[in-house]
């Protein structure tokens, strides 16, 4: 059984499939990366399936167990680092001395112990990004959605955000990645789903696809391609 | 008659000497004033944040009249908790009319929509920026009030304060509820206007620089709330 299986998800808007009749398992305990160009529907997809929003059509269904989502531009309450992890914690129904231990716990694993009093705000983008694995990896969660979470991080705090995405792994965390960074779904990825136009152009092992696409679109897009295809119109200057 | 400048030399004398009518009437007026925007706030803050982060039928009209309540004219308001409260009101066996229940009363109702809508705006806004995540979160209806109020608390501060200076300066309400009556509802504002009507200016202008110093006293206290907001950056 899949940790998540959609069926013909379909969101549409203002007239446009923006996701069209994606089927899909996320496999359990694994880390699927879901890749595409710009406007190819990754992040729609995401949220979709993690239940953010409501699809026009289709269904996803779920294996159970908790969900967390890390937001490409993290959220932070406004509010000190420890606070922040007390609150997801306290959503997630912990109390008491179990809460306070986990808090600890988050603290160690995002490398923030030493500021865990400080406004969460003033931290650092890449100390923000790993507060935020930290606050959705201390609930337990059994999927763990991530859009685009090192975009736009240096080297360093993208290394420390995929330190915690394998630490997620290790823990038997079914990890669902955005990303546009070939490198990094060849160093996360164990499956690979590559979008174009809202639609799955191509699925599979990651390094099966990474290494040797079948699809045109992915083709393309590994090669640096612009990829449009045959039959887009552009009206007024924009794809249709 | 005594030029301004006399005028306002006796005045600083009454407040330097700690005057015990200038006292009493400043004392009143805070205990009635602190109340009011204490229920205002009760009342108001989970409203307008209820109004600020949830989505219900309604919400945009509610929206409408607590902005537009937000200008009730002070004498309307006590003329309604006048009738309510009179004798041959619904509310009459209370004995509340010309208590400083009744000023708190009409004071609240005047502080409550301000309160209220501006609450709402801030929590909003905050909500706007937090929505998707409290959804991740899958965050319930009392997290969400109890997160937004707390992580908006130094605008909030300031609402209240807002609410201080509005209910602090009023006296169409509490003078026709109140009725003025002296060492029972006499508050600064319905002194002023008794004091300057018989031509006890020393007392009315000592009560109007007391009247004054306060709003000073409000403004800076919200200035001071503002940066230090601003330098805990927005925790």
């Amino acid at each position: 059984m899949p940790a998540l299986r959609a069926r013909g998800l379909v969101y549409a808007t203002g007239g446009r499939r923006l996701v069209d009749g994606v089927d899909l398992d996320i496999a359990a305990g694994q880390c699927t990366v879901i890749l595409g160009p710009n406007g190819a529907g990754k992040s729609l997809l995401l949220r979709l399936l993690h239940g953010l929003i409501r699809p026009s059509a289709g269904r996803v269904t779920r294996a159970g167990g908790r969900e967390a989502m890390v937001f490409q531009r993290p959220v932070m309450l406004r509010r000190s680092v420890r606070s922040n992890l007390r609150f997801a914690l306290g959503v997630a129904g912990f109390t008491g001395a179990a809460r306070r231990a986990r808090i600890d716990e988050g603290l160690q694993l995002a490398g923030l112990a030493a500021l865990a009093r400080r406004p969460a705000r003033l931290l650092s983008g890449g100390e923000q990004q790993r507060l935020a694995m930290a606050r959705a990896l201390v609930t337990d969660p059994a999927v763990l959605f991530l859009d685009e979470p090192s975009a736009s991080l240096d080297p360093a705090a993208t290394l420390a955000v995929e330190s915690l995405v394998r630490a997620a792994r290790a823990r038997g965390v079914t990890v669902v990645l955005v990303t546009h960074d070939a490198g990094q779904a060849r160093r996360l990825g164990d499956r690979a789903v590559f979008l174009q136009a809202g639609r799955v152009a191509e699925a599979g092992p990651a390094a099966e696809l990474l290494n040797a696409p079948r699809s045109a679109p992915a083709q393309a897009w590994l090669d640096g391609r612009l990829y449009v295809p045959r039959d887009t119109e552009y009206r007024d200057g924009r794809k249709d | 008659m005594q030029g301004f400048g006399g005028v306002l030399g006796e005045a600083v004398g009454l407040i330097a000497r700690w005057d015990p009518a200038l006292v009493e009437i400043v004392g009143l007026s805070l205990r009635v004033t602190l109340t009011s925007v204490a229920l205002a706030c009760l009342i108001g803050l989970p409203l307008g944040a209820v109004t600020g982060a949830f989505r219900f039928p309604g919400r945009l009209p509610l929206a409408v009249l607590l902005n537009a309540l937000m200008g009730l004219p002070p004498v309307v308001v006590g003329l309604t908790v006048y009738l309510l409260l009179s004798a041959s009101g619904p509310l009459g066996p209370l004995r509340l009319l010309y208590t400083p229940t009744a000023m708190i009363v009409a004071q609240t109702i005047l502080v409550t929509p301000i309160v209220a809508a501006l609450t709402r705006q801030v929590t909003e806004d905050l909500m706007g920026e937090y929505a998707e995540q409290f959804a991740s979160m899958q965050v319930g209806p009392l997290d969400r009030v109890g997160a937004l109020l707390w992580d908006a608390r130094f605008a909030l501060i300031t609402v209240a304060l807002a609410g201080f200076g509005r209910a602090v300066a009023e006296v169409g309400a509490v003078l026709i509820v109140g009725g003025n009556i002296n060492h029972v509802t006499r508050v600064m504002t319905t002194s002023i206007a008794l004091e300057t009507s018989k031509g006890n200016l020393q007392l009315a202008l000592a009560l109007g620089v007391v009247l004054l110093g306060l709003a000073l006293l409000v403004n800076a206290l919200a200035m001071t709330v503002r940066l230090s907001a601003a330098r805990a950056a927005n925790v």
